[in-house]
């Protein structure tokens, strides 16, 4: 029963895969990679994707040493917290996003009043929403990696007389390095592939906010199909990729 | 146990008849959401059929109506979207709509008329132009010599509203009945062109080709078409055909 049943998984699976590849345009593929509009949507996933990236490493790499290191009241709150954007639909995500960062949000408000930020309709809001979804990739690989590490080597350092930031970059990330790299790969994909969040906290304004995946859904709103697949195969060699890079690394445990 | 599955299998058959008897789905234009759900309403209560309603972005509509869509119906927000569906009925018109800025309740930043949408000031959502009131909206702007730069441009015109009412923008560019349909959450100002033939939206509607219950089909386009769907679109401040 396990191998018909594991077949068709797989087939699940695979044939979205292939259809894709099967219709996929490949003489008009230089074409619409020479689209102005596509190139702009191009070079902005690519900057807002490693914004978003930094930003997840920024918060969520203390975020995830803090929960593997330390016993405190809530613990599994905040653990629980930091998947909430795994599950949550995208796109409820962006709303909750607008509801707190939004001009009317709940710390958004604030940010107008004081420092006239805005985050809704810019680049930044675009990184903001990637980030949010790409966290949780972050936080779990970061968290099982620091975890899995034993105490001794930091207790060996700090006698050794190491500082804080002796410890941290010449320590933990040396022998993390592995994981943490696997995490912010991860990450970078998700984020590269964002699209609920992000057309509904950001909007689509072409150049700031509108990334690869609006530009698919755009090309296929306005019955351009064909531009549609090649960009959708693009970044599906970009995720493929990222799989085979990571494959000894997290994926599959041998 | 047995007797379970039973049950559940005739319960089953029981729905499976009942939807495929008398059941239509109409594919309909953002800006229908209030007045549609409406009629169908209506007319599940006159005839006895189930009316099941997607609304969308016209051009979406249309392209999904080409990829085979189980839909019955489709109403689009004007003639050239209804036209890049490549099986179709005749379309039959059934209302006219035409702009109007959606602004924050109380216009709080005097936004008086299509001029005050380029200023500094205002952020400003349209609908993209691959949808019918986007590319409406860019002719009304271009008919008054304004040039605006939007903070975003939404795939329908549902999503210009909620930008508004969320408060995220200050105006947008929808049409009359979406300001209508807002009530409290938002205001409307007039705008000069708003009159323009060249810019107004004509709903057309049209039976698909991939329906199987196409007599119905026609059935429900007579009645949106007939007193009852006028009523009901004019109540919602859509103009005759």
């Amino acid at each position: 029963m396990a191998v018909p049943l594991a077949a068709l998984g797989a087939l699940l699976l695979a044939l979205p895969v292939l259809g894709l590849l099967w219709r996929a345009p490949w003489s008009a593929a230089w074409d619409v990679l020479g689209d102005d509009a596509v190139r702009t949507a191009l070079r902005l996933s690519l900057v807002a994707s490693l914004g978003a990236t930094a930003l997840a490493a920024v918060v969520g790499l203390p975020l995830a040493w803090v929960l593997a290191r330390h016993e405190f009241p809530g613990r599994r709150a905040v653990r629980a917290l930091a998947l909430v954007p795994l599950v949550l639909p995208p796109v409820v995500g962006g709303v909750a996003l607008l509801l707190a960062f939004g001009r009317r949000g709940l710390l958004g408000q604030w940010l107008d009043q004081w420092f006239g930020i805005t985050l809704p309709f810019t680049l930044a809001g675009a990184v903001v929403a990637e980030a949010f979804v790409a966290l949780p990739f972050l936080v779990l690989t970061a968290e099982a990696a620091f975890r899995n590490l034993d105490t001794r080597y930091e207790e060996a350092a700090r006698t050794l007389g190491a500082g804080p930031a002796a410890l941290v970059w010449r320590v933990v990330v040396p022998l993390t390095w592995p994981s943490l790299a696997a995490g912010l790969t991860l990450a970078w994909a998700r984020a590269l592939g964002e699209f609920g969040a992000t057309i509904t906290f950001a909007g689509s304004a072409p150049g700031r906010t509108t990334t690869v995946p609006l530009q698919v859904y755009i090309l296929l709103e306005s019955g351009r199909l064909e531009g549609a697949i090649v960009l959708s195969v693009l970044l599906l060699i970009v995720s493929v990729g990222v799989l085979v890079a990571l494959r000894d690394r997290w994926l599959f445990t041998r | 146990m047995r007797r379970v599955w039973l049950v559940v299998l005739l319960v089953l058959a029981a729905c499976g008849t009942g939807d495929d008897d008398a059941a239509i789905t109409v594919l309909a234009a953002s800006s229908l959401t209030e007045a549609m759900t409406e009629i169908g309403a209506a007319f599940e209560e006159a005839e006895g059929v189930e009316v099941t309603l997607s609304f969308g972005g016209s051009s979406s509509l249309a392209e999904q109506a080409n990829q085979g869509a189980p839909a019955d119906v489709i109403v689009t927000a004007d003639r050239a979207s209804l036209a890049k569906v490549d099986d179709a009925g005749e379309p039959t018109d059934v209302a006219r709509n035409r702009l109007a800025i959606i602004v924050e309740p109380g216009n709080p930043k005097r936004i008086t008329g299509l001029a005050d949408l380029a200023r500094d000031d205002v952020v400003l959502v349209l609908c993209a132009p691959e949808v019918p009131c986007g590319r409406f909206g860019a002719l009304a702007l271009e008919k008054a010599g304004v040039v605006v730069t939007p903070a975003s441009l939404e795939e329908k015109v549902k999503g210009v509203v909620s930008k508004v009412t969320l408060g995220e923008a200050d105006a947008g560019l929808v049409y009359v009945t979406d300001v209508e349909a807002a009530g409290d959450d938002a205001a409307g100002v007039d705008i000069d062109v708003a009159a323009d033939r060249e810019l107004e939206a004509v709903y057309s509607m049209a039976v698909l080709g991939q329906s199987e219950h196409a007599a119905l089909a026609a059935e429900f386009i007579g009645f949106v078409a007939g007193a009852e769907g006028r009523r009901v679109l004019a109540a919602h401040g859509f103009l005759a055909p």
